[in-house]
């Protein structure tokens, strides 16, 4: 686009030719770029997650199969776990992350709009990475969480934990690197007028995720560090023999663990808390209140970890102390339900496919919850650890909840995204498939694990009374995928015949429906002052109780346009990412590999760095 | 000078509506981040302090006037940083780029300092990352550390460099301040690992 | 301010009933249908428990169930009636903008703190109830959880048996747990819940089981290639045919007049059987299990596979083919030699 080229001081004009395309979008340094990257990659992984997920379910189709053997089944739930968490949700939030939290905050860009860009392509690098394990028949096989002392170098001698625990460790510096630059964008470029509390309610749920980011991933660092250590050089973190404890490992994982969980759904609930406002005509009922429980949870979700670690007997009264602070962190959740019930209550409410994934997000995250609460009853989760109810639990909150809470943030906002409104019928379809495909899956595996079926096994015999639902629980899943085709039919129809969304196609209240769609490349032609948390809505319809529409100010002009600086392209990102990967994927390949790897990474931090210090142009920054 | 501040501050790209700068924003949430990750050490140190089942004990390899010396030199480089600092926001480069120097010198002397004691651990006393739980979250622990330590070291050459090439002044004031937090930062660690490590019996 | 631009060239859309109710019908059915399907009665249910601890555990699951269920009905039922009640009719002005009640916010609040206290009294009492220390008569079992298979030990009647678990009806039993390797759990989930069996520590369960069977038990934790294959059984007998069993455990090794079993036994003692397996007063080896009484276990490696002549002949041929990457190395058994040994180790009741 030839106005982009004004705004890019320094950079290469856009030729239009295809390599410049794919060269512009290798050195983006937009946030909007870097939002439909993170977006298309994380779907694209959730797709190879789901296939790892359906062939593992074809396998369990049927009792004492051979389709799939253990040593292949123990890859799939693998990196079916780690793909769908570190490759797929958490992307998929940070497609939304990227793309919305400027718009939503009245910004140009993030604070740093390069280390950005570092940020997705170090996530890229350790997603190949990671999958490229594959190729080499050494897909990791310790599990998602990767318990010591299996993954020492006696029970796992081949590389497949390696790749593991180095992608996991490339993949942590980007998602640190990602919550630094939005923890200051969100605190420190927010609109004139743009108090904390007024912040939209996504902008919080968002923040206090990137709170955990940068403090829980230390500790899964260190527990990889260790774990590293041990394998690589012989140290002993983990060995039973010499006196290591593999229960130091549990504690360290799941104090990222835990608050992980709460990044993988604090997003999708900050969407649903943006969804249910704009389709039912009226705010957030007790915004305040969701926002202090995001505070909350996002607090004391640093105190309950121990709860993934019942049946390890650390005794009664660590179980009990878990336990309460466990049932406590149920209250600040839980009640964030009936919020979004009361924002329904009241309002005029018009059924969109967006309306109806937040739905789904409200019905299935209250079952996910619920089992969730049986969990924090040691006894009676003694019972349920480790078996299928619990793969039920966390389905109903990650897929039930996540999933579907990010798919409606992507039917809500493609039109802002992409100019293109999707198509609501094919979306219904998608939504219903999906709704009966996902229940038809997981809720038997409720039953499947009560009548004591464990997980992470590859087969089971035939006379246990397993073998109706699991057959269900397969169809179900097959059903899923079926209703991922009509989502990537609308997507691929859209393209060409989609209708028109205008800026505001569903008469919304926050600040990124004020500007067209998709936005140009500094978002706002003038910062918004802003007055209140839904303060596009009162510009349009005043406060509700008598008061005028607020005044607008007059036209923007050309040169309030031409004064605007957007940050220029750059490629330092893109070779530092490669750097790295080439350093870190040395470590099981040989020390001279790390050797160049590191200093080329050192080199290209200083170039880097160096940038912008006193770039030619007198722009000294 | 408020008035010129608050100019500049509208035309800084780097300053918020808050006031704050960006680049100070995010050291602070890096240094939070690091302290999670120093303290997950320190507390794996503390659940395996005295359960190595052999190999020799701290108090029969520690040189506990060595590693004072050595956390006597990093408390001085903090000093010696600050005093970099103040001649830099007064335009003083050249005298920034002396102080800058020192502290990037005293913290070399506490990475070889370092090098001399683990060195002693391996060949002397025949202690190594293998040999007993002590050993191995000895050296990762304080090893870790003092890869922070070099990494400043590195960072604060440049920076004499920069200025030296006329490349440093009053404007980069905040990226200078940057480095000095993230040097005051290790400092402070190091005061807590030396107390578990060395300190406490 | 100009009414939302259609979604598309349809007109704006109501909630679809037609398709809502012929989804509510078909997941109704299948709801139904599965009650057919909801059998609890099975050789794994964690939910008719025949122990003191499993009756516990299961009176807390149910009070917990019954009010997850009415909070879940309440919930889901008001979702539903708010989507009816509320949806947008034509020509609907914007609503009353309400941004919350404070006294409802704090009602809901209150009222759900309090159901979780409800859960969170019984819990604590039976957290600390079953881990209380267990009387000095209670019988003691040493569980041994290695890849892929579970060895059991009563030190009290110098016992030591594989992959099946004997216990008597109403005797209190505490099991000392305890792995050589990695870590893996210990379920038996007719009896009560797991827990876990790691290296470099010793972990306590202690239960009454009340009621004589049988009762599958499974390792829980993943434990690296054939976890699924990490089988045991527990059998609960009344007391005098619980003494009967110890008795014939104590029992010397069976000397077989069969032809074929004692060629067996010297192939066994004259191959490197003895380095891994113990049968007493023949061979000392610590690795596999403890074969003294193999036959009177109905199933063998890791409760795999039933202790048949056919079976036996397969798994001493090639272990690694009958249980995926397991530790028993292949000897390179003829047939003959294979059968015979079979023969030995089925003639050792």
């Amino acid at each position: 686009m030839a106005t982009q080229a004004a705004f890019m001081p320094g950079s290469k004009v856009e030729t239009g030719t295809f390599w410049g395309t794919v060269w512009s979008w290798l050195t983006t340094v937009d946030h909007k770029r870097i939002g439909i990257l993170y977006g298309t990659s994380a779907f694209i992984f959730f797709l190879v997650g789901g296939i790892e997920a359906l062939i593992m379910r074809l396998q369990l189709a049927r009792p004492d199969s051979t389709l799939v053997g253990p040593e292949r089944f123990n890859e799939l739930f693998t990196m079916h776990g780690t793909t769908m968490i570190f490759l797929a949700v958490m992307p998929l939030s940070a497609a939304f992350f990227n793309y919305m939290i400027p718009l939503m905050i009245g910004a140009r860009d993030v604070a740093f709009p390069r280390l950005n860009a570092l940020s997705y392509w170090i996530f890229l690098s350790g997603a190949l990475f990671l999958n490229s394990s594959w190729l080499f028949g050494l897909a990791p096989d310790g599990g998602w969480f990767g318990y010591a002392n299996l993954t020492s170098s006696q029970f796992s001698p081949r590389h497949t934990i390696d790749f593991w625990m180095l992608g996991l460790q490339i993949l942590g510096i980007s998602s640190m690197l990602a919550g630094f630059n939005f923890l200051v964008t969100i605190i420190n470029m927010r609109a004139p007028g743009m108090t904390l509390m007024r912040m939209p309610v996504f902008i919080w749920m968002s923040f206090v995720t990137q709170f955990l980011l940068v403090l829980a991933f230390p500790a899964i660092t260190v527990a990889l560090i260790l774990l590293m250590f041990d394998r690589f050089f012989g140290t002993l973190f983990y060995a039973p023999a010499a006196g290591g404890d593999p229960l130091l490992w549990q504690h360290l994982f799941w104090i990222f663990g835990h608050p992980e969980v709460y990044i993988l759904i604090l997003p999708a609930m900050g969407i649903v808390s943006e969804v249910l406002p704009t389709f039912s005509r009226k705010p957030l009922f007790g915004a305040p209140v969701v926002i202090y429980s995001g505070i909350m949870i996002g607090f004391f979700g640093f105190g309950v970890w121990s709860h993934h670690m019942f049946s390890v007997g650390m005794g009664p009264v660590a179980d009990a102390a878990f336990s309460i602070s466990t049932m406590l962190i149920a209250v600040p959740t839980g009640v964030k339900i009936l919020n979004w019930i009361g924002t329904l209550w009241g309002g005029t409410i018009r059924f969109r496919t967006p309306l109806y994934f937040s739905l789904g997000f409200i019905a299935m995250f209250t079952m996910g919850g619920l089992s969730g609460v049986m969990h924090a009853s040691p006894p009676v989760d003694l019972q349920q650890t480790d078996t299928y109810f619990v793969v039920a639990h966390f389905h109903y909150v990650l897929f039930g909840g996540s999933i579907f809470g990010l798919f409606s943030g992507i039917y809500y906002w493609w039109p802002k995204i992409t100019g293109k409104l999707l198509d609501e019928r094919l979306g219904l379809w998608h939504f219903w498939t999906m709704m009966l495909g996902f229940n038809m899956t997981f809720f038997p595996q409720h039953y499947l694990g009560l009548v004591g079926m464990p997980r992470r096994i590859y087969t089971y015999a035939p006379d246990l009374g397993w073998n109706f639902w699991n057959l269900i629980s397969t169809i179900g899943a097959f059903l899923i995928a079926v209703s991922l085709l009509f989502f990537i039919a609308n997507v691929i129809k859209t393209r060409r015949s989609g209708a028109v969304a205008g800026n505001d196609p569903w008469d919304a209240r926050t600040l990124e429906w004020a500007i067209p769609s998709p936005p140009p490349v500094y978002n706002f032609a003038r910062l918004p002052q802003v007055q209140d948390r839904d303060d596009f809505w009162l510009q349009k319809y005043g406060d509700g109780h008598g008061g005028a529409p607020r005044p607008k100010g007059g036209p923007v002009t050309a040169a309030e346009i031409a004064a605007i600086h957007m940050p220029p392209t750059s490629y330092w990102p893109l070779l530092l990412a490669i750097a790295l990967a080439v350093m870190v994927s040395g470590l099981m390949i040989s020390m001279v590999q790390v050797a160049i790897g590191g200093v080329l990474t050192l080199v290209l931090m200083y170039k880097f760095a160096m940038e912008l210090h006193r770039p030619p142009g007198g722009h000294g920054h | 000078m408020a008035d010129h501040a608050a100019a500049h501050a509208v035309h800084d790209p780097n300053i918020g509506n808050t006031g704050l700068d960006n680049r100070k924003v995010g050291m602070w949430a890096f240094l939070g981040s690091d302290c999670m990750f120093f303290g997950s050490l320190i507390g794996t140190y503390l659940a395996y302090k005295g359960k190595s089942i052999s190999g020799p004990l701290p108090r029969e390899v520690f040189d506990i006037p060595l590693t004072s010396y050595s956390a006597a030199l990093l408390l001085a480089s903090s000093l010696t940083m600050v005093l970099a600092l103040a001649a830099l926001q007064q335009n003083r480069v050249k005298t920034a780029a002396r102080w800058l120097f020192v502290t990037a010198m005293l913290g070399l002397h506490f990475v070889l300092n370092q090098v001399y004691e683990f060195t002693t651990f391996v060949l002397h006393h025949g202690l190594t990352l293998s040999t007993s739980l002590f050993g191995s979250t000895f050296f990762v622990l304080t090893g870790f550390h003092g890869a922070h330590v070099t990494g400043g070291v590195i960072w604060l050459l440049l920076l004499v460099t920069l200025a030296m090439r006329g490349k440093l002044d009053a404007r980069d004031y905040t990226k200078v301040e940057i480095a000095g937090l993230y040097w005051h930062f290790v400092d402070i660690v190091w005061i807590a690992i030396f107390t578990v490590i060395y300190l406490i019996p | 301010m100009t009414q939302p631009s259609p979604t598309s060239s349809h007109p704006r859309k109501r909630f679809d009933w037609t398709l809502a109710c012929l989804l509510g019908a078909v997941l109704v059915l299948a709801c139904s249908c599965s009650a057919v399907g909801w059998n609890w009665d099975t050789p794994m249910s964690t939910v008719i428990p025949k122990s003191d601890f499993g009756k516990m555990t299961h009176e807390i699951f149910m009070l917990i169930s019954w009010w997850t269920l009415g909070i879940f009905i309440a919930v889901e039922a008001t979702l539903v009636y708010v989507c009816w009640r509320f949806r947008d009719r034509a020509g609907a002005a914007i609503p009353k903008q309400v941004h919350g009640h404070t006294a409802l916010e704090v009602g809901w609040t209150i009222a759900f703190a309090v159901i979780l206290l409800v859960f969170a009294i019984p819990t604590i009492r039976v957290i600390f109830k079953t881990q209380e220390a267990p009387a000095a008569t209670a019988l003691r079992v040493e569980v041994v959880g290695k890849q892929w298979w579970w060895e059991f030990r009563y030190p009290q009647f110098k016992i030591t048996t594989a992959n099946e678990l004997h216990l008597p009806v109403g005797q209190t039993a505490t099991f000392l747990l305890n792995a050589p390797d990695v870590i893996h759990s210990f379920w038996m989930p007719q009896l009560g819940g797991k827990r876990d069996v790691v290296p470099h520590r010793v972990n306590h369960l202690t239960l009454t089981p009340d009621t004589p069977g049988d009762y599958p038990g499974q390792c829980a934790e993943y434990c690296g290639m054939s976890h699924a294959n990490m089988r045991f059984r527990v059998i609960v007998h009344p007391p005098a045919e619980f003494e009967k069993w110890v008795k014939t455990q104590q029992a010397p090794p069976v000397e077989s007049a069969d032809a074929l079993a004692q060629q067996g036994k010297t192939i066994f003692t004259q191959s490197a059987c003895v380095g891994c397996h113990t049968i007493t007063g023949i061979s000392a080896g610590h690795i596999g299990p403890d074969l003294t009484h193999f036959a009177s276990r109905r199933r063998f490696a890791g409760s795999l596979m039933e202790s048949t002549p056919d079976n036996l002949v397969k798994w001493i041929e090639n272990p690694e083919h009958m249980k995926p990457g397991a530790l028993m190395p292949n000897l390179g058994m003829t047939g003959e030699q294979s059968k015979a040994l079979g023969a030995y180790l089925l003639s050792l009741k």
